[in-house]
């Protein structure tokens, strides 16, 4: 489903270059639950970013389901985060002005979904991650865990084959980091791709392979 | 992505943000109202122009002795005919096209009535001088036709001339002095007020050829011909200037018409509606970069919410709408604001001053909204073109 081929990132900052992601290339196959470990700095953000189609590679190839993604335009490729890609963040970045349902909708706002339907999904996704009572509430008067789950609602009510999640337990307690956890796995479950990047060994415990990083390389592949 | 979606998010957006919505719609509600008004002001003086113009009559052509030209060997411009009452009669019985002719010479003279006098206007005229200027009678009579020609001692008061000189007292057939000479009067005109400056209340009539002896004069001060049609104007025209012509062995007169008047006046008004439109329009633009700094005051406040936007899918082209259609809908907003503010303007300006036709043209209305729209596309392209040029992983992370 995804393969990385000698995949670099730098950019300037300032005077100096910054080498990102270095020489990078891994197969990730449909279905697999990969942790990406490493300290901060080590580039496995970047590299997330570049698998959810928001940030080119500077050089190598990057293949997304038998498709490279380094020859798709702009539209293409936000056609493919619409429907392929869904994202989980740390901060859980929900619009603030939307309710959660609002937040919910607002991928299928983009994908152009009728009202009607739109709304019985976004209900459906928020029962599923447990929060149909907390539809009409606004993220402000949402918990920590709370919040990440209307995330995670948002991030597959589009059905994507992917699912990128960047450190979605570093602002949550142990056990709505739990909860968090075990919710993501299970809505994975049915086929979907999860790949977690984080620093917390016990989140990484959970995926059958987990890759570490340092200073932008691969340093070891465990299964 | 539909369009009620992209209306619906940008009106959510700009309802996230109130005070800075509220600011730029008055903004633009400012400049709008502004348009509208001043547009009405300048409309209104035009009307009030060709009112009181068509309130002195309508097909007029104005006969004035003399004509303006330069001329080389005579020093003083040549030789000017006098303007005659036999010219005037000529006028009357040989132009076709012409239905009736007045005679005008004027003075001014103290009117006399027991201890009381009053300086003012002395309007020598004739009979047909109440048709043409449409003037009414309140008690008595005008000057009936021919009396005007022969010169008696007839005198009509004006409304006010009448009520300052007898105070209640019953004018009719009363003996009044101007200046030296005795006049009995026959009539008082009702109230017409002020036309182009010009007091109709505040003089006194008399016939023509009674002022021409009291002043003094060989020649009359305008002859005024109506005619049938404004058709037959300008054929008319020429009648008169051909005739007089003929008379005078010379072209010494100068014949305009009314119309020619008021559409000159009219298009200077014209030109001052559009300096004033014009004047409105530079806070229209002032209001334009203002809604240009919120947007881009918003593109930079809402660079996470742009990044979760593309994050989730939202092409260029729905960033690019949805920034656009909320400056189009502060513009909009503020420019129907705008309109209603402007034409409340107007009325309280009319409720001041209640003979002042002011009322916002049709076309400033919708030229207004035109120019709101507008300005809301032209200055919102830009801040929205900001919008999608953000990278999503900059914008995300804060970088």
């Amino acid at each position: 489903m995804i393969e990385l081929d000698d995949v670099c990132r730098s950019y300037r900052v300032g005077d100096s270059e910054v080498h990102a992601v270095q020489h990078v290339t891994f197969r990730i196959g449909g279905g697999e639950h990969v942790a990406i470990m490493g300290p901060s700095g080590s580039g496995k953000s970047t590299l997330l970013h570049i698998l959810g189609c928001l940030d080119r590679p500077t050089s190598g190839r990057y293949r997304f389901r038998d498709r490279d993604v380094g020859d798709l335009s702009d539209e293409e490729r936000s056609h493919l985060r619409q429907n392929e890609i869904g994202f989980v963040f740390q901060f859980f970045h929900l619009l603030p002005r939307l309710t959660a349902q609002g937040n919910v909708e607002l991928p299928m706002l983009f994908a152009g979904v009728a009202p009607g339907e739109r709304r019985q999904r976004a209900a459906d996704a928020l029962r599923a991650v447990g929060l149909a009572d907390r539809a009409h509430h606004r993220p402000d008067q949402l918990s920590g865990g709370q919040r990440q789950r209307v995330a995670i609602a948002r991030a597959v009510v589009m059905r994507p084959s992917l699912l990128l999640a960047d450190e979605p337990t570093g602002n949550l307690d142990r056990s709505s980091a739990e909860e968090v956890m075990t919710l993501l796995e299970k809505i994975s479950g049915d086929g979907r791709t999860l790949i977690v990047v984080t620093h917390d060994p016990e989140v990484a415990q959970r995926a059958r392979r987990v890759i570490r990083m340092s200073d932008g390389r691969i340093v070891e592949e465990a299964e | 992505m539909r369009f009620a979606d992209v209306a619906g998010f940008a009106v959510g957006a700009l309802r996230g943000h109130r005070l800075r919505t509220s600011l730029s719609v008055a903004g633009v509600a400012v400049g709008i109202a502004a348009v509208v008004a001043l547009t009405a002001l300048g409309e209104g003086a035009r009307s009030y122009v060709t009112r009181e113009f068509t309130s002195l009559g309508s097909n007029l052509l104005i006969v004035i002795p003399g004509k303006v030209e330069t001329t080389g060997v005579m020093p003083f411009g040549g030789v000017t005919h006098d303007l005659t009452l036999d010219d005037a009669r000529a006028v009357s019985r040989r132009v076709p096209g012409v239905v009736r002719v007045a005679s005008i010479a004027i003075g001014t003279e103290a009117v006399h009535w027991q201890d009381r006098s009053r300086s003012v206007p002395v309007l020598g005229v004739t009979a047909s001088y109440q048709k043409i200027r449409q003037l009414e009678i309140s008690g008595g009579r005008f000057l009936a036709p021919g009396e005007g020609e022969q010169g008696g001692n007839q005198l009509v008061l004006g409304a006010k001339a009448a009520h300052e000189l007898f105070r209640g007292t019953n004018p009719l057939g009363r003996v009044v002095r101007v200046g030296s000479w005795r006049f009995r009067v026959i009539g008082v005109m009702a109230p017409k007020g002020r036309a182009l400056g010009f007091d109709f209340d505040d003089l006194v009539l008399i016939p023509v050829k009674t002022a021409m002896q009291m002043f003094n004069r060989t020649s009359l001060f305008r002859i005024l011909a109506e005619v049938e049609s404004s058709g037959r104007l300008t054929p008319a025209k020429e009648g008169v200037l051909r005739l007089l012509e003929q008379r005078h062995r010379a072209e010494d007169v100068t014949v305009v018409t009314q119309d020619a008047v008021l559409s000159a006046f009219s298009s200077i008004l014209g030109v001052l509606t559009l300096t004033l439109a014009g004047l409105a329009s530079v806070s229209l633009s002032v209001a334009g970069v203002g809604i240009m700094n919120v947007m881009l005051v918003a593109v930079s406040e809402r660079r996470r919410e742009i990044g979760i936007l593309k994050a989730v899918g939202a092409g260029n082209r729905q960033v690019l709408a949805a920034f656009l259609a909320e400056a189009v809908v502060l513009s909009t907003v503020g420019g129907a604001l705008g309109v209603g503010l402007g034409a409340l303007a107007v009325r309280i300006f009319v409720a001041f001053y209640p003979t002042f036709p002011a009322s916002p043209p049709a076309w400033s209305i919708a030229a207004a909204m035109a120019v709101a729209v507008a300005v809301g596309v032209g200055f919102g392209v830009w801040p929205a073109r900001c919008a999608t040029r953000l990278d999503p992983v900059a914008a995300l992370t804060g970088r």
